[in-house]
């Protein structure tokens, strides 16, 4: 594979390994991270393929493994991966649903290593619950963060947030502290894959952000000790970009269910990075030497007003996938960033949302699914 | 909540105290999160047995280290850990 260190970037390590076992997925989240163009990529990794990237991540020093999906619980390896995993020293987490779990599973899962279990919950009452995850699964959810919690796990609960269930913040606290949750994970929407495609009808006002903000907050001080809260914020009402992925090719790994190798999740929709597979090479020439791990490694591909900005060490010019997405431009600075001259897209995001709220001209929401997906893109 | 100074104090059962081979550093690992030790840090919390009370702790490092005046740092460490959840009494 071709070098392109140009310019004497420190190479670090990766830390982080994230899993994408599968696709596959029973819950149709209108948010899901997942390309939308999914059910296109139907090869997944074998097991053995899982174990040598597993093996060879962990050599380079990846030591947190998020194994996630689609739904990982649908691959019948896992306990065997989880059990390779936990032998070569990895933290495991797995990122579930809790769709098709059962308390058998949970033991069976534990005994072969795994650290932690999050579990994500799309809302604080059955019915908003159901409907977004376009499942019925609420009192199932409850059931599984219950055997979590019971089975010794530290029980992570993470709940998406978007302008249907922001409203409901006040009931989400209550429900994690009643579920016992030792972390909850309060993610705002990431707007890629499919939220962007939902965008009009996910994005909540700055209004709604803040109440929600300031009441997570004051929570935050009553369960100090008790549960830990992570609070995603939601960049669109930010002035300054995410330091995205720690910098690029700096910290984490992604692999998705085909063995492509991803700089970031969403990395796939980025033109001309020719993703490596792990079919192909090995994890120490992708992270090394591959062409899209080095795209955005260091600071030289930056346009102006990055390239100038004294900030620019701490945000990296923040998300590429959300320039390109926003602006076309995968070079631009995030849009998010006040000092982008392309700010103006933020805006128009926010006031097109706004407008649709009561409009009485709301397109329903597209679910993710493989019919979706495959009336939404051509075959790859 | 503050260090009990009679009772034994132990590494959290949720947290997982590591040596990393890549870092040449110990460190604790918990849901999604990683913090990298110092040496003396990680001396300290290997210590957490949950056996040992703080002023056995500060002894056995003192005696390890052939020492004395270890008490404040240890104790504003322990103090540290405990609020971060890495250890438990």
């Amino acid at each position: 594979m071709a070098g392109l260190h140009n310019n004497m970037t420190t190479l670090t390590p990766p830390r982080w390994l994230l899993a994408e076992l599968t696709y596959a997925c029973p819950l149709q989240c209108p948010y899901c991270s997942n390309p939308v163009d999914y059910a296109h990529y139907k090869t997944e990794l074998s097991t053995d393929d899982w174990k040598r990237v597993l093996t060879q991540a962990r050599q380079m020093g990846a030591v947190q493994l998020g194994l996630s999906g689609g739904e990982p619980l649908t691959r019948q390896d896992l306990p065997e991966l989880v059990q390779h995993a936990r032998a070569l020293g990895y933290y495991s987490n797995l990122i579930t649903s809790g769709y098709g779990m059962t308390e058998a599973k949970i033991i069976e899962l534990k005994a072969a290593g795994l650290d932690h279990i999050q579990v994500s919950i799309q809302a604080s009452n059955q019915q908003l619950n159901d409907h977004i995850a376009g499942t019925e699964s609420f009192v199932h959810k409850k059931q599984v963060a219950h055997w979590v919690k019971q089975h010794g796990y530290p029980m992570v609960l993470c709940v998406v947030l978007h302008r249907d269930n922001i409203g409901q913040m006040a009931d989400i606290l209550a429900m994690a502290e009643e579920l016992g949750a030792d972390y909850l994970e309060l993610a705002n929407t990431q707007y890629y894959g499919w939220a962007h495609l939902n965008r009009d009808l996910l994005l909540p006002t700055k209004a709604q952000f803040e109440q929600a903000e300031a009441i997570a907050q004051a929570y935050k001080e009553k369960v100090a000790g008790k549960m830990k809260i992570y609070y995603v914020v939601p960049d669109f009402y930010e002035d300054r970009p995410k330091a995205c992925m720690n910098g690029w090719g700096s910290t984490f790994l992604t692999i998705a269910p085909d063995g492509t190798a991803l700089p970031c999740h969403s990395a796939r929709q980025l033109p001309g990075l020719d993703c490596p597979n792990v079919n192909d090479y090995s994890i120490a020439e992708i992270w090394n030497d591959s062409k899209a791990f080095n795209f955005f490694r260091g600071d030289d591909w930056m346009k102006e007003p990055c390239r100038s900005c004294d900030e620019k060490a701490k945000d990296f010019g923040g998300c590429r996938c959300q320039a390109y997405l926003l602006t076309g431009d995968l070079y631009a600075t995030d849009p998010v960033c006040s000092k982008s001259t392309q700010r103006g897209v933020i805006r128009q995001a926010i006031e097109s949302a706004q407008q649709c709220v009561g409009s009485g001209t709301e397109k329903p929401l597209v679910f993710r699914n493989n019919k979706n997906s495959k009336a939404l893109s051509s075959p790859i | 909540m503050s260090l009990n100074p009679d009772q034994p104090i132990k590494f959290s059962p949720t947290h997982r105290l590591q040596w990393e081979e890549a870092q040449q550093k110990f460190v604790i690992l918990y849901p999604e999160g990683l913090v990298e030790l110092n040496q003396s840090s990680a001396e300290i919390l290997k210590c957490c047995d949950g056996t040992l009370a703080l002023a056995q702790i500060i002894a056995t490092l003192e005696e390890k280290f052939a020492t004395r005046g270890l008490a404040d740092d240890i104790t504003a460490f322990l103090e540290v850990a405990l609020h971060n959840g890495w250890i438990a009494q």
